[in-house]
């Protein structure tokens, strides 16, 4: 019951209120001299240094949803659980150069989004318009889930109620805040917001890792009783090891996530708001200090089973809520003054990216969408502006989702949303470094690899919760006919078969000499930086303020 | 974009030099990235270390072996002051 949490709940409120206080006030933070323009609400004046990049993209990749699930995970499977930290460590050094370039672009074309780019490019509205939606369509149920995120904690709470309003209110209140000072603030918003839940994070982590191994026992110990409930139980494929048939999943996993993480349009919008090439270059060294984050907190998902933590009910009678997992554990061990600021650190975790995410989707409705298709002659103050007003939509799309819809329907999106947004790695970060591909044969190669890994997806089951499509993402080759029990991550098979009919269609249309449109960039664009000029004068907000002199 | 296209965007820079990403330096980045997937170093439990298995202390390892590497090309390959 709600009465027994009261000292959580309070400091909770009073963490979030603060944080909605700042939201507010970041409209004024390194405010420009005119807001209506989409660089500044939805890139917040491409004009981030390194540290401001360092906690709003760490802010914005490590979500919420992260910190519940990933533990959620360990708890149940184990040792599979623990891609997340490979996936965080290669993703790196595989973008090093690569967000460079697109930054430099960006730059000296005025982008905001990684649809910008591919129109410009490859010439081609229609493939553009399909990296938008698959970005739109990637995106939506990855902010619903920041409230699957929410949700956990306000149920470990006692924050619940009967019926579906009640239950849910908290959340709608949240986000009717949260959508009011994005709406106000754009992107200044959760960068502001990012310096305050990151120091929560880490903070929480940094004595949950040293309190809880005390209480329970030491490290030893708490693996050793993570080993003996994974011996005991049935599942085939669970344990503090992998065994030789979940191998292959385990690493396609990590470099197909990886591969994905930096298509999503939010991890764009977070590089392009960052000042130059060399605050990209000095982050991808330092954000991997939340990859670390990321690696101790899978590892409460070992300490919820050493502490003998019980996950609450889920939705349905019999089942069990396991994103739960964690906040049941902080409210065990930790006091509860502790526990109420560990939950504040998960509630605002899931704001930063929801707003970037609402923030990105939105971007890509109006550049992509609404200026290509519905007003050619749009000014950047009505770019803004429509900007503003579909980011509330978005928002209040993904609390419907969690309001009327099964949360495992979100869940089960998102998990497309990773497969379908990798189908844009040919366009985008393969077009940042070469145009020998055919603009018709990528738009072939996006549908190909969409169809087959939809159609892969639904073919997964999971006979231990009975469900028989999109139970996950490891895919078995035994249904391609291999004879084997081996499983691969889906992603990765469509992408490559995505990058194959790409490839053989190019060399096809090439000799059929088939019109490819005019490649828009020069090679120079791609180092261009700081201080150099845009080459589109029409985008600029006002002369003085983007071309400054070349040095 | 729908933008009106300006009459012959001009290429002022395409003489200056530029720090370009052709450094052999790059192609360090590979080793952080291939390390990683090879579940032959990682995936067995002993030596321990602190109570982890080498599953674990080796995984969250790499990490230090990526920001190294970075961080590594990145001073190798910076644009020198003053060349611009």
């Amino acid at each position: 019951m709600w009465r027994d949490h009261l000292t959580e709940i309070i400091v909770f409120s009073l963490l979030f209120l603060l944080v909605s206080a700042m939201g507010f006030v970041a409209a004024r933070w390194r405010a420009p001299k005119d807001m209506g323009h989409l660089d500044e609400w939805g890139l917040g004046g491409r004009s981030f240094g390194g540290w401001i990049t360092w906690f709003l993209v760490g802010g914005d990749l490590y979500t919420a949803y992260t910190f519940v699930a990933v533990p959620a995970l360990m708890f149940g499977a184990g040792a599979a659980g623990f891609f997340a930290v490979p996936y965080t460590i290669v993703i790196y050094p595989l973008v090093f150069l690569v967000l460079c370039r697109l930054w430099s672009v960006s730059h000296r074309h005025g982008f905001v989004t990684p649809a910008d780019f591919v129109r410009r490019r490859f010439d081609s509205p229609i493939l553009a318009l399909l990296i938008a939606i698959t970005g739109i369509v990637a995106t939506m149920p990855y902010i619903a889930l920041q409230l699957v995120g929410i949700e956990a904690v306000l149920k470990t709470m006692g924050v619940t109620g009967d019926s579906a309003v009640a239950r849910h209110l908290p959340i709608i209140i949240a986000f009717a805040i949260l959508a009011a000072y994005t709406y106000q603030s754009g992107l200044r918003a959760p960068a502001l917001i990012a310096f305050v839940k990151d120091a929560l994070i880490y903070i929480v982590i940094l004595v949950a890792v040293v309190y809880l191994p005390y209480k329970l026992g030491g490290w030893g110990s708490i693996f050793d009783a993570a080993d003996a409930k994974f011996k005991a139980s049935p599942a085939p494929n669970d344990g503090i090891l992998l065994n030789g048939n979940n191998q292959l999943q385990y690493v396609t996993l990590a470099l197909g996530s990886a591969l994905a993480l930096f298509l999503y349009p939010h991890s764009i919008t977070g590089v392009l708001a960052s000042r130059n090439r060399d605050v990209i270059k000095r982050n991808m060294s330092a954000l991997p200090a939340y990859s670390l984050l990321l690696g101790l907190i899978a590892l409460l998902g070992y300490m919820a089973i050493a502490a003998g933590v019980k996950p609450l009910p889920g939705a349905k009678a019999g089942s069990v809520d396991s994103n739960t997992v964690v906040p049941v554990l902080f409210d065990q061990q930790f006091p509860d003054w502790f526990a109420g600021v560990a939950y504040a650190a998960i509630g605002i975790g899931a704001l930063v990216p929801a707003a970037i995410m609402s923030i990105a989707a939105a971007n890509l409705f109006t550049r992509n969408i609404y200026k290509e298709y519905l007003k050619r002659d749009a000014t950047p103050a009505q770019e803004a502006n429509v900007s503003k007003i579909t980011s509330l939509v978005v928002k209040v799309g993904a609390v419907a989702c969690i309001v009327f819809l099964d949360p495992q329907f979100s869940i089960d999106l998102q998990l497309i949303g990773g497969v379908i947004i990798l189908q844009t790695l040919p366009a985008v970060a393969l077009g940042l470094y070469t145009r020998w591909f055919h603009r018709g044969a990528l738009i072939a190669g996006w549908a190909a690899g969409m169809g087959l890994g939809m159609w892969m997806l639904y073919q997964v089951a999971n006979p231990t919760t009975g469900k028989k499509h999109f139970a996950g993402s490891a895919f078995p080759l035994s249904d391609f006919g291999f004879d084997t029990k081996r499983t691969i991550y889906v992603g990765i098979v469509a992408v490559l078969v995505n990058l194959a009919v790409a490839a053989l269609l190019t060399l096809v249309l090439r000799a059929a000499k088939v019109a490819d449109g005019a490649d828009g960039t020069t090679p120079d664009d791609y180092f261009a930086d700081e201080g150099d000029p845009r080459v589109t004068p029409g985008a600029d907000r006002d002369a003085e303020s983007a071309r400054e002199p070349v040095a | 974009m729908a933008a009106p296209e300006p009459e012959a965007p001009e290429a002022p820079t395409a003489t200056r030099s530029r720090a370009k990403d052709h450094s052999p330096w790059n192609w360090l980045l590979f080793v952080p990235i291939v390390v990683p997937l090879i579940p032959a170093f990682f995936n067995g439990d002993s030596p321990r270390l602190f109570g982890f298995p080498r599953f674990y202390w080796l995984q969250l390892a790499w990490i230090l072996l990526g920001v190294a590497t970075t961080t590594l090309v990145y001073q190798m390959t910076k644009k020198k002051r003053g060349e611009r």
